[in-house]
């Protein structure tokens, strides 16, 4: 098992979540992170304009059996490119364990529904 | 029911009877107006709203998370201290009178603790509605404790309005000791100069309907001295910090927007026409600031801000509270536009350079607003509002000359108060909060509290 964790454009999630749909990832968490980095952005307050070092991103974190690993892989990497500098990252973790905790389940069957 | 109707309307044709016939009135014992008194009691409610939540509000959004606590509690806090300042001493050395030489300067002490008032008691002070009490003194129509409350309120909100210079980096001890003394002795004098009827500024003619130079220039001045002493805050770069919650913000303003219409319509101290042109001229005027601002940030910024809006409402409306009783639609609207424009550049361009971290801008905006607001009063006074004045349209330059000499005296007695005070408080009990404490802010290094948990 595998998991990812992608710094996506806020821009783009939407693009994102519907690949990874697409793709047959239908579960994730993601959150709004701050972070700080080479790009800049321009704020305005009160008719001040300057550079703030703060950049906004969302991140996602996906954990996914070995055989999805590639195709999670390239949905993310498909749908979150714009060529820009800061479209992201993207950080790939070895799982030791998965347990359901409705029905114990451990392993990769804990990650889908046999059903 | 029926019986007071009766009598009503026999005083009535009575009152109007003794008009026509030109006789001598009668002396009547001198009674309120209930219309006047009611507006009264809703303009203080007004006027307590602008501070909180209003003002709260409007500046707590503007600092950063951390620190946004530290700023309600220290508007709570002054409501209810300069509360008590006000019934103990404060009213007295405003409104009340003294003897010998000191008469213009501050008032006595013989109202202290609201002592020699009664609830019958007349307002002495009034502006278009007066009558004949038995001692032949013209007295108001609202009672002399409505007046009190009311003017307790401005009292508030005026040490409130300081509270953007020094956000996020004052020791709370040092901002509560600083504020009283700042009450005590730089907001009662410098109100006992215009608004007593023994000031020596309001025996010069100057005119503040609303507070313009009693609130705005007193405050903003006050702003700037203590922005540059106590220094910048630890992460100043020279350009603003984005506020933390911009909502906050618009709820603020629009609040103090509520609130202004009790703070200057309420000023005419009658619920009357005169209160009407207020409340519409400083409708206006906020509206037309609010309108400049956002255009100048749409077109030299690319983008109209929330930010841009409320600032510039703010702007308007404290600009026009020196003016409200005296100017029309046309004089509004000038003031409105000059005033933006002009706090737009000073907030935009020249404070950054000038390089002091009035971190919330309690100079740039109310302290020019109402130090333009009380200049272009003696511009824009019509004698269509208050047949008695007229500015320098009108061809009484007097008028600014006048206006220009309060607005010079408030800054200098302001200024150099303002720096006596904090050296004082700085020296006995300190006043910046340690770096420590301003790093992991003031809402959990001050008050043991944060404002948004991570937990349920």
């Amino acid at each position: 098992m595998k998991k990812l964790e992608a710094i996506i454009r806020k821009s783009k999630f939407e693009d994102v979540k519907n690949a990874l749909y697409e793709a047959g990832i239908e579960w994730f968490s993601y959150w709004d992170i701050t972070g700080l980095g080479k790009s800049t952005e321009e704020q305005i307050v009160r008719g001040q304009v300057f550079q703030s070092s703060y950049i906004h991103r969302r991140m996602i974190s996906i954990v996914v059996r070995d055989i999805n690993l590639d195709k999670t892989l390239d949905a993310i990497l498909d749908s979150a490119w714009t060529g820009e500098t800061g479209d992201g990252k993207i950080f790939i973790y070895d799982i030791q364990d998965t347990v359901r905790i409705r029905t114990r389940e451990s392993g990769p069957e804990a990650l889908f529904n046999k059903e | 029911m029926k019986r007071n109707i009766i009598v009503l309307s026999v005083l009535s044709l009575f009152s109007i009877q003794a008009l026509t016939a030109q006789t001598p009135l009668p002396r009547i014992a001198p009674g309120i107006n209930t219309g006047d008194t009611a507006w009264m009691i809703v303009a203080t409610a007004f006027v307590l709203l602008m501070t909180i939540p209003g003002l709260a509000l409007f500046y707590g959004g503007l600092v950063r998370r951390k620190n946004v606590l530290n700023v309600f509690m220290q508007c709570f806090i002054i409501v209810a201290a300069i509360t008590i300042e006000w019934i103990v001493c404060g009213y007295s050395l405003s409104f009340g009178s003294s003897k010998g030489f000191l008469a213009p300067y501050i008032g006595g002490f013989h109202w202290a603790f609201l002592n020699n008032i009664n609830i019958t008691d007349l307002s002495p002070y009034f502006v278009s509605h007066s009558q004949i009490g038995l001692d032949g003194k013209a007295v108001g129509t609202i009672p002399h404790l409505a007046f009190i409350m009311y003017q307790c309120m401005f009292a508030i909100i005026t040490p409130a309005l300081i509270i953007g210079a020094f956000a996020e980096r004052i020791n709370f001890k040092g901002f509560l000791v600083f504020t009283i003394l700042w009450a005590l002795f730089i907001y009662n004098p410098v109100t006992h100069w215009i608004w007593s009827t023994d000031g020596w500024l309001n025996k010069l003619g100057t005119l503040d309907f609303a507070g313009g130079i009693v609130v705005h220039v007193n405050a903003g001045i006050a702003a700037i001295i203590t922005a540059i002493m106590l220094g910048k805050r630890r992460d100043y770069k020279g350009h603003a910090i984005p506020p933390h919650n911009i909502t906050y913000v618009v709820m603020g303003a629009g609040l103090l927007w509520v609130g202004w219409f009790g703070f200057n319509a309420g000023s005419g101290l009658a619920a009357d026409g005169l209160a009407v042109n207020a409340l519409m001229v400083t409708h206006v005027a906020g509206s037309v600031a609010a309108l400049t601002w956002v255009m100048l940030d749409w077109i030299i910024d690319k983008k109209p801000t929330l930010i841009g809006i409320s600032t510039g409402a703010i702007a308007g409306l404290a600009a026009i509270t020196p003016a409200a009783g005296f100017v029309g639609i046309t004089g509004s609207i000038f003031i409105g536009v000059i005033v933006s424009v002009i706090c737009f550049c000073m907030v935009a361009y020249i404070k950054p350079r000038l390089g002091y971290d009035d971190s919330l801008d309690a100079f740039g905006v109310h302290g020019i607003g109402g130090i333009l607001g009380a200049l272009l009063t003696g511009v824009f006074a019509s004698p269509l509002i208050q047949s008695a004045y007229s500015g320098a349209i009108y061809g009484n330059y007097k008028q600014l000359l006048i206006q220009f000499i309060a607005v010079l005296a408030t800054i200098i007695y302001s200024g150099i108060g303002t720096f006596i005070l904090f050296k004082l408080t700085e020296k006995v009990i300190g006043i910046r909060a340690t770096d420590k404490q301003e790093a992991i802010g003031l809402d959990e290094s001050q008050h043991g509290e944060t404002a948004y948990n991570n937990f349920d």
